[in-house]
C-alpha cells in the first residue's frame, strides 16, 4: 500500500517527489506527537487526580476526554499581552526556540529498524546538540519580558538545564561506550544480545541492569531537565516566579507544548538507550513498534507520579544534586565501565 | 546550480550577515543571538563538508553552552551604549593592526591551499564511513599525548578559576546534606513520660 501511494504521488509531484515524501513522513510524526502532548496533560491530570484522590477533569466531553481540545480552543482565544519596554522580536520568538527544538530532534528517533526519518551516524550527538538549543527559549523570554522577576526566573532555570545536561550527557556517554556507536538505531540493536536475551530473558541484557547508576541518574536528570516537579522552580507559583509570568494567551501555551513534547522526547531517549528501545521483553513475544510506545508511556507515567509524590526541591540543593552527586558518580562509573570493558568479563563483546 | 551549492551560498549569505550585524548591532543581546545565528550557519557549511562531528560538536559546545554563559553575562551587565561608542578612534589603529594579522594569516592558510602550495591533507572519505570515529581513533592513538596535555591545562584552568573566585565563607546557616540525611529522631526530639494530674 505503501509503494502504491509512493508511485501515485512520484507521478503527481515529479523532480520534487523526495521533498513531498518527507514533508509528509514529518507530518506522520509531528501530528501524533502534539496529540501526544494534548493526551498527556490530560493524562496527567487524571492520573495526580487519583493519587490525591479527586476525579480529575471529567465535565468536557465523555470521561472528560475533550478537555485538551477546550484548553487548547481556550488559549487560542485569549490575548497575548505583550509588556511594555519588552523586546517585541525576541518575547515572541522565545516560545518558539523553547518548542522547535523538542520537534527538530525526533527527526533521528528510530521507532523500529527501518522505520527512522534520517538515519544518521551520529544521531546521539544530533540529539545532545539540538536540545541543548532549548535552553535559548528560557533565558531569551526571562530577558525580553522586560521585568526583573521574569529575569530572574529565566536565569534560574537556564542554570538548572544546563547542570543538567552534563550528568545526562556523561549518562549517554556510558551508553555509547558499550554500544560502540553513536547511532540510535544500533544502540537498540546491541541491547539485543547477551546472557540473559540468549535465555529468552530480553528485558535482563537491556543497559538499565548493567549500567544501573547510570539510569537513575539519568531518569532523574531529564526531570531536572525539563523543568518538572520536583525540580520545576520554573513555575513555582506560591513561592517563585518563572521566567514566563509575562506571557498569556497561545505564547504561554508555546513553552506548555514544549515541556510535555520534551518529556515525550526524554522519555522516547529513556527507552531507546536503557529499556531497549522497541526490542520485545521475553522471547516469545516479537519485537515491535508497541513495546517502544509502551516504554515511553511508561515513563511518562514515572514523570507524572513523582510529581504527585515529592514536594518541591529547594534551588541550592537542586544545584547540589547535580554538581556534587550526579556529575561525580556519573564520572566514577565511567571510570568502571571502561575498565570493566577491557577486563575479560567484559559483556558487550 | 546544484542543489548542495545554493544550500552553501544561502548558509554563508546568512552566516556573512550574522557576523556582520554582531559588530554592527547596538544592543549587545542582539549582537550575542547574531552570534549563535553565525555559529548555527557555520555549522551547516561544515556539514556540507562531510564533518559532521565538527558541526554538531559547533552547535552542542558553542552555541549550546558557550554563548549560554555569553549571555547570562550580557544580559546581567549594566551596559551604556554611549560611553560604549566613545573612543572609537583611539582604538582604531589597534583594532585595524589585529584584523590586518588575522586577515593574514587566513590568506596564509587559505591561498596556500588554493595556490597548491600545501600538500592537501583533508582525506576524502565516502559519506559511510563515520567522521566521529574516524576522528575519535586519531586523537585517542596518534594525537593522544596532545589530546592529553590539553585536558590537563583545561583542568588547570577549572581549577585556578574556582581558587580565584572561591571566597571565605560566611557564616551561614545551611545545613550540610549529609549530617541531615543521618539524623535519627531521638537526636531531635525527646518523648517525656508525664502522669496524668488530677483536677479536684
Amino acid at each position: 500500500m505503501v509503494e502504491a501511494l509512493q508511485q501515485a504521488l512520484q507521478g503527481l509531484f515529479g523532480p520534487v517527489f523526495p521533498l513531498v515524501w518527507t514533508l509528509l513522513k514529518i507530518v506522520l510524526i509531528i501530528a501524533p506527537l502534539l496529540l501526544g502532548v494534548a493526551y498527556l496533560t490530560f493524562w496527567e491530570r487524571k492520573i495526580i487526580g487519583w493519587m490525591q484522590v479527586r476525579i480529575g477533569p471529567n465535565r468536557v466531553g465523555p470521561w472528560g476526554l475533550l478537555q485538551p481540545i477546550a484548553d487548547g480552543v481556550k488559549l487560542l482565544l485569549k490575548e497575548v499581552v505583550i509588556p511594555s519596554g519588552a523586546n517585541k522580536g525576541i518575547f515572541l520568538i522565545a516560545p518558539m526556540f523553547a518548542f522547535a527544538p523538542a520537534l527538530a530532534a525526533w527527526a533521528v528517533v528510530p521507532f523500529n529498524d527501518t522505520l527512522v526519518l534520517a538515519d544518521v551516524n551520529a544521531s546521539l550527538l544530533y540529539i545532545m546538540a539540538i536540545t541543548s538549543i532549548g535552553v535559548y527559549g528560557i533565558i531569551l523570554s526571562g530577558w525580553a519580558s522586560n521585568s526583573k522577576y521574569a529575569f530572574l526566573g529565566g536565569m534560574r532555570s537556564a542554570a538548572q538545564m544546563i547542570s543538567y545536561e552534563i550528568p545526562m550527557g556523561l549518562a549517554l556517554v556510558v551508553v555509547l561506550m558499550v554500544s560502540n556507536s553513536l547511532n540510535l538505531g544500533d544502540i537498540v540493536e546491541a541491547q539485543r544480545k547477551g546472557m540473559f536475551a540468549d535465555n529468552g530473558l530480553g528485558f535482563l541484557s537491556w543497559n538499565w541492569l548493567p549500567l544501573l547508576p547510570m539510569f537513575v541518574v539519568y531518569l532523574i536528570s531529564i526531570v531536572a531537565e525539563t523543568n518538572r516537579a520536583p525540580f520545576d522552580m520554573a513555575e513555582g507559583e506560591s513561592e517563585i516566579v518563572g521566567f514566563h509570568v509575562e506571557y498569556s494567551g497561545m505564547a504561554f501555551a508555546v513553552f506548555f507544548l514544549a515541556e510535555y513534547a520534551n518529556m515525550i522526547l526524554v522519555s522516547a531517549l529513556a527507552s531507546i538507550m536503557f529499556l531497549g528501545g522497541w526490542l520485545s521483553p521475553v522471547g516469545f513475544l516479537p519485537d515491535s513498534l508497541l513495546w517502544l510506545f509502551l516504554k515511553i508511556a511508561a515513563v511518562l507515567f514515572f514523570f507524572l507520579w513523582i510529581r504527585a509524590t515529592f514536594p518541591r526541591y529547594r534551588y541550592d540543593q537542586i544545584m547540589r544534586l547535580g554538581w556534587k552527586v550526579f556529575i561525580p558518580v556519573c564520572l566514577v562509573w565511567l571510570t568502571v565501565v571502561g575498565c570493566w570493558m577491557m577486563s575479560p568479563w567484559n559483556i558487550w563483546k | 546550480m546544484e542543489f548542495k551549492s545554493f544550500v552553501f551560498y544561502f548558509l554563508s549569505a546568512i552566516m556573512l550577515f550574522a557576523a556582520l550585524r554582531v559588530i554592527t548591532a547596538r544592543n549587545p543581546v542582539h549582537a550575542a543571538l547574531y552570534l549563535v545565528l553565525a555559529f548555527f550557519s557555520a555549522s551547516g557549511v561544515w556539514m556540507l563538508l562531510q564533518a559532521e562531528f565538527l558541526a554538531i560538536g559547533l552547535v552542542l559546545i558553542y552555541v549550546g553552552a558557550v554563548m549560554v554563559l555569553f549571555l547570562f553575562v550580557v544580559m546581567m551587565l549594566d551596559i551604556n551604549i554611549d560611553r560604549l561608542r566613545e573612543g572609537f578612534w583611539s582604538y582604531l589603529p589597534l583594532g585595524a593592526m589585529v584584523s590586518l594579522l588575522m586577515i593574514a594569516e587566513m590568506a596564509l592558510v587559505l591561498g596556500g591551499n588554493y595556490l597548491g602550495l600545501l600538500e592537501s591533507d583533508v582525506p576524502q572519505t565516502g559519506a559511510e564511513a563515520s567522521n566521529v570515529k574516524s576522528v575519535a581513533r586519531l586523537m585517542y592513538t596518534d594525537y593522544v599525548y596532545p589530546v592529553e596535555l590539553a585536558s590537563i591545562i583545561l583542568l588547570v584552568g577549572i581549577v585556578a578559576a574556582v581558587a580565584l573566585t572561591m571566597r571565605e565563607r560566611r557564616k551561614t546557616k545551611a545545613v550540610d546534606p549529609a549530617t541531615q540525611v543521618v539524623v535519627k529522631a531521638r537526636d531531635r526530639m525527646r518523648v517525656l513520660q508525664m502522669p496524668a494530674e488530677k483536677q479536684d
